[in-house]
């Protein structure tokens, strides 16, 4: 059963994944920590192994798509890989709930900033642009664009 | 120079809390680097790659990682961002905005309760 539920929440992560462009480990490590029963450390490690097929079958897709700026990802995993040391540091010294805390008000304020220049260039490609225009959203219906906003994308975000 | 800030930021975050560094990389390269959102969400799975990596084997030569489950979780994953990626493709950029500030919202709330 747990091996159903584990392919199924797998499946449902790569979606996700590959819809927004991150690996899948937000929905990794709960469901081996809670679902397979792995200690936080090892559930980490497993999440990212498990984030390569994602990340490998994802950027194929998206390269075909020609979305892939390869420069610009190739600068950010390699810092990356060195703020990672950083991090870790920082773990050691800084008590874990007051970073927790902050990381938290700087995730929500990003949220809000990345909905409001969403709203914010809806409106302003409605206005500038015009019904002609809008034929390449092909997908959206263009009164959507502007109320279907935030409660509908949540309920996408929660499976 | 915004990249290397962002690949930073990335790895400082994802080290620290295990969050990933997509959830920071797709709204950095959005409002600081002024990517689009489909090129902003593409590159970001891109970048993660490297991470990803270099943190398995890292964590694999400490015996941490659990390769049948990794299996278990990441090929139907692979299946799956396969998936994501075309609907990703079918869907306007502000409403790909919109669904990653709430899933953002769904972390922050996440991280402090």
């Amino acid at each position: 059963m747990e091996i159903v539920a584990a392919i199924v929440i797998g499946l449902l992560a790569g979606t996700f994944g590959g819809l927004f462009g991150i690996g899948g480990g937000l929905i990794f490590v709960p469901t081996l920590v809670l679902l397979l029963d792995l200690g936080q450390v090892d559930a980490e490690a497993t999440s990212l192994l498990a984030i390569l097929p994602v990340v490998v079958a994802g950027t194929w897709r998206q390269h075909l798509y020609g979305n892939v700026r390869w420069r610009a990802a190739a600068i950010i995993g390699t810092v990356a890989v060195a703020g990672v040391e950083l991090g870790v540091l920082t773990a050691n010294a800084l008590p874990e709930t007051t970073l927790r805390r902050l990381f938290a008000i700087l995730v929500l304020f990003v949220a809000a900033q990345l909905a409001w220049r969403a709203h914010s260039t809806t409106h302003e490609r409605g206005s500038r642009r015009g019904r002609s225009r809008r034929t390449p959203s092909r997908s959206v219906r263009p009164a959507a664009e502007t109320d279907a906003g935030e409660p509908r994308a949540g309920d996408r975000s929660r499976p | 120079m915004a990249l290397v800030l962002i690949g930073l930021v990335a790895g400082f975050f994802s080290a620290l809390f295990g969050v990933g560094g997509g959830i920071v990389v797709v709204p950095l390269l959005i409002l600081l680097a002024g990517f689009d959102e489909r090129p902003a969400m593409a590159t970001s799975l891109a970048s993660i790659g490297l991470i990803a990596a270099v943190g398995t084997v890292s964590y694999a030569v400490r015996g941490d990682v659990h390769y049948g489950y990794a299996l278990l979780l990441g090929l139907p994953a692979a299946v799956g961002a396969i998936a994501g990626t075309a609907l990703q493709q079918r869907t306007a950029g502000p409403m790909l905005s919109y669904g990653f500030a709430a899933l953002l919202a769904a972390v922050g709330i996440w991280l402090l309760v």
